[in-house]
């Protein structure tokens, strides 16, 4: 007999026929009533100050509602400033902008095309100031100041760092150190040493930021296509300085997230349009607006390795510099993530990490995919193959004889590693036909993050008097399939088939908190406190079967999908229409925290073990994948279709980073703000075989020993990728994405008789 | 503006509109309830905004309305036959081949425009049509699947 019946099985999504049929509804698609339309006035510039804002002329245009500046909004007594770290990224701009594209006025009117003709016609007057677009100069003594003045600070726990080191641009330090690293690199036998740089990358989710605000009997009511309808909540309370009971925001379905959608974007500046002309107000970006609404931070990392001669590790080093752009966002955590991804997952017994988030005139980075660990990873995992190569060991070899074991340390205080990183490369290598044979060279890498996010997370489940059930979570839909895993949990808790669940999501009003969707976190901590609220349910429902039968709660046992009382088994609907004499329901509630099983963070490692065959057309410098293979690390796939979804989703957006993607700045403006000229990979880019392999050890925290996935998979394809390539053209690229031209030019700088 | 009447068939059904002549075809199919086709990068690159008409794919954000008149137009929401879905739909489904699903209605409609040019295609020729429709989240393979299992049940799509 099989262990679990819905657990483990490749489960229809729950979302199935409303995706296919366009049924599905995204915020995009809501309508009100008598809702008026927002455009967005942006910057033209990338460090002035504002003197004057002409606003007459728009709003005497037919159809404009009102010209809405950030000065009304100190004016009107809110905190005109959002940030889940750092309060300092303003609705719109007050007093000076700091990127161009920055927001500087919202034009609500009663269709879109006349607030966009009445933008037009807004004048402001800026005097312009030294703008900074790049980190390194930001760092410098003479670099002009973004931030003359700190906002105020609200972060939660693991999001305050450098404090007393915040001078000058530096939004935000980390560091990461142990043993004697001037030890450990005085007796190295082979010291790698390079600078490794991984671009700017624009998540494109294909749903543009937009929001739908209105006020309901005082109550502020955001539709968002967020990913943390919590977090965003609390935003908005602050700005309106309302209630969190007061502000509910719900995000139906959602157009991709990817973590681009991560915390506040342009809720704020919606719901201040439905609160100046008292009517539902809907902004709706375009993608170029979205790409000038947040990105990636970009890392330059100057980086050691001191080897033995057996190609043991003695010490790592690193000195780490992030673009976070204008404003505070995200960017700590993504810094301190960075610190914490990009020498592992190796047993160092020396380390220095010093990773610097800076502030530049560039559009806000924050939270995409895996955040930290590529722009970490990179630089380590191909320390390893350029150490491998002068060492002369193979280097799986060499990761083998590095690699942190399972329950073994790799950064002291957090969770023991509940993963087996050699079993997994050694099932990489096979299936890549290491060390290759043929046209195609062979690149591969492993990661390991800490993942999770913080662990707070509740849910809820209604068991109905018909045996149904209805799921109340606050993980949001993003794509990634959690109401299919969420609901198989369910099922497989209450011994209830599949069918009979229903779940609502995503919704403050209505459904139980939870503290974000994002950092792999829904299937291992959400379904925790699923499995709770279920075994709440069934507690409950055994204290009635006790008050119906007058015994002692304990002569109630548990059937697969009910109770047992005095040698009857009953369902839990009987049980429910017998107390309440008809109807009824029973409501479990479930939660979870940072204790018990997630007393020790991070809740989880997310495992990356993926690599590439691959092969470089000599004359233009194009890389053709031939073979993708990931080996998803998840403990217990409890839902293998979505796993395999995931790694793959994850495997190509970061082979999109490795070789097409990357933001690009000319002057003072991003010059390549649209789909065309930001290339994502289309159907031509799939590689031509693809092994996506599971690796199922139930060692993970999460229910039935399952560990979150989504991220991993991409978070070592950087390394992996440059790699490969080097291995075909006989120089590491150390400088992504592996373009076209930048191959190019690697090979005409290397072979001296094209050189001109 | 000058507005006029325009009349054309949506999902098989007659519908006579009055517009203004900017106005796109995907804004005004959305317009009338229809709100599967999505706007994604605006400018002919993505194929979120893919329909139908007269039974060749056409980004809808940058066609106009007016380019409808006395034509057919086809959308995701024509493809089923009340709680039938139809074969693609179903192999999209089986195939887990959407996620956020904000491409899906694109996607299908444009692979419905193959396999009814096309009944029998190879993968490459899967990948060579929908190169103008991009998923963000899947990494196409389920896609190709699910178009060439809906191809092999031999239906005719029309």
């Amino acid at each position: 007999m099989r262990e679990f019946k819905v657990a483990g099985t490749e489960a229809t999504r729950a979302d199935g026929i409303a995706k296919v049929t366009g049924a599905a509804r995204y915020t995009v698609d809501l309508t009100v009533p008598g809702t008026a339309h927002a455009v967005m006035l942006r910057s033209t510039r990338a460090h002035a100050r504002i003197t004057r804002i002409e606003r007459d002329a728009a709003e005497r245009r037919p159809g404009v509602l009102k010209v809405i500046v950030g000065d009304d909004l100190v004016a009107a007594g809110f905190t005109p400033y959002y940030g889940h770290v750092v309060l300092d990224h303003p609705v719109l701009a007050i007093g000076k902008v700091r990127y161009h594209g920055e927001p500087v006025a919202l034009v609500v009117a009663e269709t879109k095309l006349a607030a966009a003709e009445a933008a037009d016609l807004v004048e402001v007057t800026y005097e312009d100031l030294p703008a900074v677009i790049d980190a390194d100069e930001a760092l410098r003594a003479d670099a002009p100041i973004l931030h003359e003045q700190r906002g105020q600070r609200v972060g939660d726990e693991g999001m305050d760092q450098g404090e007393g080191e915040l001078v000058g641009n530096v939004c935000a330090v980390a560091r990461v150190e142990w043993g004697d690293i001037d030890a450990a690199f005085a007796k190295a036998h082979l010291i790698v040493e390079g600078e490794y740089r991984y671009p700017m990358l624009y998540g494109y989710a294909m749903e543009p930021y937009n929001a739908l605000a209105l006020f309901d009997q005082g109550d502020l009511v955001v539709y968002s296509s967020a990913q943390h309808v919590y977090m965003v909540r609390r935003d908005l309370a602050r700005m309106f300085g309302l209630p969190l009971g007061r502000v509910r925001v719900s995000a139906p379905y959602v157009g991709g997230g990817y973590g681009t959608k991560s915390y506040t974007k342009i809720e704020g500046a919606c719901a201040m349009g439905a609160y100046f002309t008292g009517r539902p107000v809907k902004l709706e970006l375009s993608v170029e607006e979205a790409m000038l609404t947040t990105r990636s931070d970009s890392s330059h990392v100057r980086a050691r390795t001191a080897f033995d001669k057996d190609g043991r590790i003695l010490g790592r080093e690193y000195d780490i510099v992030m673009n976070s752009g204008a404003y505070t966002d995200n960017s700590p955590l993504v810094n301190a993530k960075t610190a914490n991804r990009c020498f592992g997952p190796y047993k160092i017994p020396a380390l220095r990490v010093v990773s610097r988030s800076v502030f530049t005139n560039t559009v806000p980075g924050s939270s995409l995919r895996g955040f930290g660990a590529p722009q970490g990873n990179f630089s380590g995992e191909l320390m390893m193959d350029e150490g491998a190569e002068k060492l002369g060991i193979d280097p799986i070899e060499l990761r083998l004889r590095n690699l942190v074991g399972p329950g073994e340390v790799l950064i002291p205080g957090k969770r023991p590693l509940d993963a087996d990183l050699k079993d997994d490369l050694r099932c990489l290598a096979t299936s890549l036909g290491w060390p290759g044979s043929g046209a195609a060279t062979i690149g591969l890498a492993v990661s390991a993050s800490d993942a999770g996010a913080y662990p707070t997370s509740t849910a809820a489940v209604r068991i109905h008097s018909d045996d149904s059930v209805t799921l109340f979570t606050g993980s949001t839909e993003l794509g990634q399939g959690s109401r299919t895993v969420l609901s198989q949990i369910v099922a497989e808790e209450l011994g209830l088939p599949l069918e009979s669940v229903g779940i609502v999501g995503g919704d403050t009003g209505v459904v139980t908190y939870e503290r974000t969707t994002g950092a792999s976190r829904t299937t291992t901590v959400t379904g925790r406190a699923v499995q709770e609220a279920c075994r709440d349910a069934r507690a409950r429902v055994r204290a009635l079967a006790a008050d119906v039968f007058k015994v002692d709660v304990a002569a109630v046992q548990d059937t697969a999908a009910g109770v047992r009382v005095e040698g009857r088994e009953l369902s839990y609907g009987e049980v429910i229409e017998r107390w309440f004499g008809a109807g009824g329901e029973v409501l479990g509630h479930g939660a979870v925290r940072k204790a018990d099983g997630f007393a020790q963070m991070p809740p989880f490692w997310e495992i990356g073990c993926s690599g590439v065959a691959l092969t470089v057309d000599r004359e233009t410098g194009v890389v053709r994948i031939e073979k993708l293979v990931t080996v998803g690390d998840v403990g217990f796939a409890i839902n293998p279709a979505l796993v395999h979804g995931q790694d793959l989703g994850a495997a190509m957006m970061g082979l999109g980073a490795a070789l097409r993607e990357e933001l690009v700045y000319e002057g003072d403006q991003l010059a390549n703000a649209n789909v065309v000229d930001y290339r994502v990979p289309r159907f031509s880019d799939q590689p031509r075989e693809i092994d996506l392999i599971l690796a199922e050890r139930r060692d993970g925290a999460g229910p039935f020993g399952a560990k979150g996935a989504g991220e991993g998979a991409g978070n070592a394809m950087g390394s992996a990728v440059s790699s490969a390539i080097a291995r075909a053209i006989g120089v590491f690229p150390h400088e992504l994405p592996a373009s076209p031209e930048r191959v190019w030019r690697l090979l005409r700088d290397r072979d001296p008789r094209a050189r001109r | 503006m000058a507005r006029r009447a325009i009349s054309f068939r949506l999902n098989g059904t007659e519908r006579e509109v009055e517009i203004e002549d900017q106005v796109l075809l995907l804004d005004m199919v959305r317009g009338l309830g229809f709100v599967g086709a999505k706007l994604s990068c605006d400018m002919q690159v993505c194929g979120a905004c893919t329909m139908l008409l007269d039974g060749r794919p056409v980004s809808a954000c940058t066609t106009l309305a007016l380019e409808a008149d006395g034509r057919a137009v086809e959308t995701v929401e024509g493809l089923a036959d009340g709680p039938a879905l139809h074969p693609l739909q179903r192999a999209f489904i089986d195939h887990f081949a959407f996620q956020c699903g904000y491409c899906t209605p694109g996607m299908i409609i444009a692979a419905k425009a193959l396999l009814d040019e096309r009944p029998h295609p190879s993968a490459e020729d899967v990948r060579r049509w929908m190169e103008g429709n991009i998923c963000r989240c899947t990494g196409y393979q389920t896609i190709v699947d699910a178009v060439l299992a809906a191809a092999g049940q031999g239906t005719d799509t029309r």
